[in-house]
């Protein structure tokens, strides 16, 4: 089979490469099919980015769901592993309310999940693709990595209650250093945790710099974590991505299912985020899972928008025809066209709005030019 | 470039002075005249007259970097963006008012009548309060006087047109203000430009409050 990969686009032609990247690092494609029991996304219903989920009774009488997500199927049909680790990578459709039109959406989704005894360098492998995968998108990238277990050290001195904690990290994630003052002023916290917090929201920047303030600020309570950042940073580095890893505490996921580390990536031309991950150990503990897990997904549908080329020309040459013209003759203009590689359409009328190279008509003798705009 | 939606009117003004302060000055923009697009080349700056309530959505979808919107439209719209600033000008507050011989009768719905659904939805359900939301564009003051409903939720500046309509203020939901907020994406490859715009206005709010 001949394929021209020049009529693939953008978006296919990066999830081909996002698949062979993740092939190449020993990664198993996961397939799987489009319904779900609909119980296992009520039992996690946080964990998805939006609550509407569309549902049918199967014919055994079953409440299914199409699939809003990849990773709890993911996990659901994993095994508890101790010593290896499951590495998967999945390309899928999944059906999600878009929160611009407000009406299901079919949103295609590429990404990896590994499963099993995470370490530091599962963790560093996972980061590295992150920011592989970026760069098959474009050169010009931002990895924001951010650790929940840092957030959740300072969030627990603040001893505050369920709602006002889902508040502080809609602030944190929204960098919004005002409401988070009112939040400490509320919670009655001394000025050096405030004025550590409200240090931690306005933090950005390239990873070396971070790190050196994190140090001086946290280093009492978050040794550990800023550690294993610091080392994760150091290979990032080290493998080249230097100026495209920034740390950001506005990274934030669900604390609830989220504890180490977590990224999101970006791309110049693309106005949201186009990858998401963290390690999310806390989700598999709540699915009755020993081992613990890290993974990221690409939305490649946001690609569409990227780098979108103008089409000069519709089709390279026209060919007009009426009920008299000879089918034989028309057909071996056509043939003669498309063998040298060339695009044609026969036609009895001109298309209105449409680009062509070249104008052609089929009269008694043969073929006629009538137009050239090549 | 970076791309700034300024929201129309005397509140946009008091905005473009800010930046103009911070070192973003566009001069073409104090002409008077109906173009909506000003450039400056030069300081690589381009601001934009919105109607105030499309700010959020400008920015939020990328067409503008940065922007200044009132609180009011980032708690109803809640776009996924940055809210990096609040600026502590056009001050008001988001608030229920009610006729003043009214007394609520919590066995009822209560039938409430506003411009901001989502606010006025999000605040009862926090109170456990069931309600019917009576979604109207302009003059929500009438609503209580003729019947439509029980109660509104409105932002209340002075107080001047409740009285007025003899309405009062029953509960204040949140205070309002203006914020500078900015695209998720943009903030990560603006940075340089979004942080030191955002540190002078950070500077100027504090001058004034002093």
């Amino acid at each position: 089979m001949n394929i021209d990969t020049r009529l693939l686009k953008n978006e296919e032609r990066a999830v081909f490469a996002l698949r062979s990247l993740y092939e190449k690092y020993g990664y198993a494609q996961y397939k799987m099919g489009k319904f779900e029991e609909y119980d296992l996304y009520v039992r996690n219903k946080d964990f998805l980015v939006s609550d509407h989920i569309i549902t049918f009774t199967d014919t055994n009488g079953k409440l299914m769901a199409l699939k809003p997500d990849v990773t709890l199927s993911i996990i659901k049909n994993s095994k508890d592993t101790e010593k290896h680790i499951q590495k998967v990578y999945y390309n899928e459709n999944v059906y999600r309310v878009s929160k611009s039109t407000d009406s299901y959406r079919e949103i295609m989704q590429t990404g990896l999940e590994c499963i099993g005894a995470i370490d530091d360098y599962c963790i560093y492998e996972v980061l590295s693709l992150a920011a592989e995968s970026l760069k098959v998108i474009s050169e010009d990238f931002v990895l924001d990595i951010s650790h929940m277990g840092i957030v959740s050290k300072l969030i627990s001195g603040l001893d505050l209650s369920i709602d006002d904690e889902k508040e502080f990290i809609k602030c944190l994630g929204e960098k919004n250093a005002h409401q988070i003052a009112e939040i400490c002023r509320m919670a009655e916290c001394d000025d050096e945790t405030k004025d550590k917090i409200l240090s931690l929201v306005t933090l950005y920047g390239s990873g070396k710099d971070v790190i050196e303030k994190l140090k001086g600020k946290f280093m009492n309570e978050c040794s550990e974590e800023i550690g294993q950042l610091e080392m994760l940073i150091s290979l990032l580095e080290s493998a080249g991505f230097s100026d495209k890893i920034h740390i950001d505490f506005s990274v934030t996921n669900n604390l609830g299912y989220y504890n180490g580390i977590v990224f999101k990536g970006f791309v110049n031309g693309i106005f949201e985020e186009i990858l998401s991950g963290g390690q999310y150990d806390k989700l598999m503990k709540k699915m009755n899972r020993k081992s613990r897990a890290i993974g990221f997904a690409v939305y490649a549908d946001t690609l569409e928008r990227l780098g979108e080329t103008k089409r000069e020309f519709d089709v390279d040459t026209i060919i007009l025809y009426d009920e008299t013209s000879d089918i034989s003759m028309l057909n071996d203009a056509v043939k003669m066209m498309t063998s040298a590689g060339k695009s044609v359409m026969a036609q009895k009328q001109i298309p209105s709005k449409i680009k062509y190279r070249q104008l052609l008509k089929l009269n008694e003798k043969g073929v006629e030019m009538l137009e050239n705009n090549a | 470039m970076l791309n700034v939606a300024l929201p129309k009117g005397r509140l946009g003004e008091k905005v473009y002075d800010m930046f103009e302060k911070a070192g973003f000055e566009c001069p073409s923009i104090r002409e008077n005249s109906r173009k909506l697009i000003f450039e400056n080349f030069e300081k690589g700056v381009r601001y934009f007259w919105v109607k105030p309530s499309d700010v959020a959505i400008y920015v939020e979808r990328g067409a503008a970097d940065i922007g200044v919107a009132g609180k009011d439209i980032l708690l109803e719209y809640e776009p996924d963006i940055y809210e990096l600033l609040d600026l502590g000008f056009g001050k008001c507050k988001m608030a229920v008012a009610a006729k003043k011989d009214f007394r609520d009768n919590p066995r009822r719905t209560l039938k409430v009548a506003t411009k901001f659904s989502n606010i006025a939805k999000n605040y009862y359900a926090s109170l456990g309060r069931d309600i019917d939301i009576i979604h109207l564009n302009g003059s929500i003051e009438i609503a209580p006087i003729l019947g439509l409903s029980d109660v509104i939720v409105d932002i209340v500046e002075t107080g001047t047109t409740l009285k007025e309509n003899n309405l009062e203020v029953t509960e204040t939901i949140v205070p309002i203000s203006a914020r500078l907020i900015a695209n998720k994406a943009s903030f990560k490859f603006k940075s340089d430009e979004i942080e030191k715009i955002t540190e002078s206005l950070a500077r100027q709010t504090e001058d004034k409050n002093d």
